[in-house]
């Protein structure tokens, strides 16, 4: 081989239909995410008039003035207009004038409002605001306009609530998982005790079983202990789920640090505990954070869970957005700044820890 | 010398006996306190009115600070016993904890729901095999079965492929990590929210004159000189529409696993096959592919299963109307909607029949890989 040092891991291609290929996927990849974001902070009054593309410098009409339709006209019947004879329904669809102006009726027949528009170039459309947040988080009544120039008035979403009612949930019910699973991983990998064999079996198969299985029951108990709606609740139940992909990570990963450093913490007399504190946790703590990122994100997007033993008390962020969609199914300027809310803290922690959660998934299998 | 060698004895007994009533009375009062302010915490928590901050940051407090110190008073206890106790005591220190969780969030229930299976809604009478025949036969299982054999196939298929091609070609192009991040970065999203992203791009305002389609996919299709759609309320092509959000929020997990396999194959076994050769498509099918076949299978069985299991999807964008129901949300409805507890444990338990041989699979290879 001529070129020694072009290994193929190096031998980056400079083909176009690679860089064609990779990019068109990315733009399709990030459009959707990117238009709930720009849409998120424009004006409602604007979201239900044009799509959100169009702050971007486009071609298209744009006001030059107004005319008010004389009463005396009948507009049933076709009239003269700024020198042409037409009808309403063709200036609700837009008249071309000899000049190449265009004449738009604005709203209802009643209105008798006549936009004179111009064709070109529109530059960026930035009509941006931040109130569709604020609203969105409060739990008051919020105000907008909407399309039509209506006042609608509608009960806020407490998003704010739901986002701190999901941190109340997410830390726990990612750190307790963490703590109990690398407490049984360590008696797995460096204990004897009877039955340490068949128990790890039982954890390993089941590592893929579907939730659904459990959650009639365990709602039962929770119904019975009066827990439904509580964060207990809620961290027990993802503590539980969550335990056996958290057991056997941890144990493969625990199971293979050298057994040179436990003897010799041993013969200095240390005790098991002593020895987990303060030699395995600090060592194993990659993997505990590899799988910390795994839960967080599993619990703070989880809404099945949620769902199932919340109920309409402490709702999260996930039940507090699908009551939205709900709800509120064409309310955009509140649905993308509800679920940008929801979506900034798992994006922040999975960019700053990428490295880890990736790690975390090759190493691990299934979860149930 | 005598006198003092006997008083020393009497004050060490004293000293024992003394020590002992206080090593057992202290022993019974840890736990007590211990009991006592994680039962505080428990009824504040309950019953509190503070601002919802506060109530936020003792929950996290209590929550975590409760089971850490859980753990190191049970340990605290076990080490004072003699040292075969110890011994015998502290793997359940370590192990029972999980253990208990797990039989009670994971191996009862499943029992328990096999048992509920053959109930009534109610659970109390025996109804034999009535809840399986509706779950084998009912029009609407049968229409659940289908679509989720669609999102199996496709959402599966399409996942798999387009994660396979992004790997392959992010590997020999520059600036891989960018691309990998954008393709990854869906991953982080709820369903909830690539619900309401996806409800976004899809929506549909109908004819009129005046109105204007908001939602991208409709805004191209008038571009190009179609009619806007409906796209999620027509069966049974809303469902394809479905699967594509799946399919932009698992092809970031097909990519990584599949890249990290693809890069540890030994580069010169790719370029002792380009020497002799092969062209590119050779090099992938027939190198690459078999020298990832495990990750492939199992990057495919992972997919699989959670197309089997999807819920939220469906749940935000349809609630399984219009023909686009699932096994999961049909669970969900059975037992919620109309409080069937047997109809629902008969599903979730042919959820559970469903990914029993990657139960045994996994076994299998768990008991291959290592002498535990």
């Amino acid at each position: 081989m001529a070129a020694k040092s072009a290994s193929p891991r190096n031998r980056k291609s400079s083909g176009f239909w690679i860089y064609f290929v990779l990019i068109v996927i990315c733009i399709i990849w990030l459009i959707p995410t990117v238009g709930v974001f720009i849409t998120s902070f424009r004006e409602p009054q604007d979201i239900y008039g044009s799509g959100w593309w169009t702050i971007f410098p486009h071609q298209g009409w744009t006001k030059e003035s107004e005319i008010l339709v004389d009463a005396n006209i009948d507009v049933d019947q076709p009239f003269q207009i700024q020198g042409i004879t037409t009808t309403f329904t063709e200036l609700r669809k837009g008249v071309q004038l000899p000049d190449g102006r265009q004449l738009t009726w604005v709203g209802n027949k009643r209105s008798r409002l006549v936009e004179v528009e111009t064709y070109g170039w529109i530059g960026f459309d930035i009509n941006l605001t931040l109130e569709n947040y604020r609203d969105v988080l409060s739990g008051g009544t919020v105000q907008y306009v909407d399309a039509s120039g209506n006042q609608i008035q509608r009960q806020g979403n407490d998003l704010g609530t739901a986002f701190l009612n999901s941190i109340a949930v997410a830390v726990p019910a990612t750190i307790i998982p963490i703590l109990i699973a690398a407490f049984a991983a360590y008696g797995f990998a460096w204990m004897n005790f009877a039955g340490r064999k068949f128990l790890f079996t039982i954890v390993v198969g089941l590592i893929v079983v579907p939730l659904q299985i459990a959650l009639v029951p365990v709602l039962q108990d929770f119904t019975a202990l009066n827990l439904n709606g509580s964060y207990l609740a809620m961290w027990l139940a993802h503590t539980g789920f969550g335990l056996p992909l958290a057991i056997y990570l941890l144990y493969n990963y625990i199971g293979e640090l050298p057994r040179d450093i436990l003897e010799s913490a041993f013969i200095d007399g240390a005790s098991h505990f002593t020895i987990f504190i303060q030699l395995i946790l600090p060592l194993a703590v990659p993997a505990l954070a590899s799988f910390a990122i795994f839960q967080f994100l599993w619990v703070w997007n989880d809404y099945l869970v949620a769902l199932i033993f919340l109920g309409d008390q402490n709702r999260v962020v996930t039940m507090a957005l699908a009551a939205m969609v709900g709800e509120k199914g064409q309310d955009w300027h509140l649905l993308t700044s509800g679920a940008f809310i929801s979506m900034i803290l798992p994006l922040t922690v999975f960019f700053a820890l990428q490295r880890y959660f990736v790690r975390g998934l090759t190493a691990g299998s299934v979860k149930g | 010398m005598a006198i003092m060698k006997g008083e020393k004895n009497k004050t060490t007994i004293l000293d024992w006996f003394a020590s002992g009533i206080g090593q057992i009375l202290i022993s019974l009062f840890v736990p007590v306190l211990t009991f006592l302010i994680l039962w505080q915490g428990f009824i504040f928590l309950r019953d509190a009115n503070a601002p919802k901050l506060v109530i936020v940051l003792v929950a996290v407090v209590w929550g975590v600070g409760g089971v850490a110190l859980l753990y190191y008073v049970s340990n605290w206890l076990v080490e004072k016993t003699t040292r075969i106790w110890v011994h015998r005591l502290q793997p359940f220190v370590f192990v029972g904890p999980a253990i208990a969780l797990l039989a009670w969030f994971l191996a009862i229930p499943t029992i328990r729901t096999l048992y509920l299976s053959f109930m009534d809604a109610n659970s109390r009478n025996f109804v034999g095999l009535d809840n399986y025949i509706f779950a084998f036969t009912d029009r609407i299982m049968l229409e659940a079965f289908r679509n989720n054999l669609l999102w199996m196939i496709f959402g599966t298929g399409f996942s798999v492929g387009l994660g396979l091609l992004i790997a392959v070609l992010a590997d020999r192009s520059r600036f891989e990590k960018i691309y990998k991040a954008i393709i990854f970065m869906p991953m982080a999203i709820s369903f909830v929210g690539a619900g309401v992203i996806w409800k976004f791009m899809y929506t549909y305002k109908g004819e009129g004159i005046g109105v204007v389609e908001i939602g991208l996919l409709n805004a191209i299709v008038i571009a190009l000189g179609g009619k806007p759609q409906p796209w999620l309320t027509a069966a049974p092509w809303n469902n394809f529409f479905l699967i594509v959000i799946m399919v932009w929020l698992q092809t970031g997990y097909a990519m990584v696993i599949l890249s990290s396999a693809i890069k540890a194959i030994p580069a010169e076994l790719l370029e002792a096959a380009r020497v002799d050769g092969a062209n590119e498509f050779q090099v992938f099918f027939k190198i690459m592919i078999p020298a990832i076949q495990g990750t492939l299978l199992s990057v495919i069985t992972t997919i699989v299963i959670f197309s089997l299991k999807l819920f939220d999807i469906v749940r935000v964008m349809t609630g399984g109307n219009n023909g686009t129901n699932v096994i999961a949300n049909e669970f969900y409805i059975q037992r919620f909607t109309y409080g069937n507890a047997g109809r629902a444990s008969a599903i979730a338990v042919v959820l559970l029949i469903a990914v029993i041989p990657v139960i045994i699979y996994n076994l299998r290879q768990f008991r291959e890989r290592r002498a535990f």
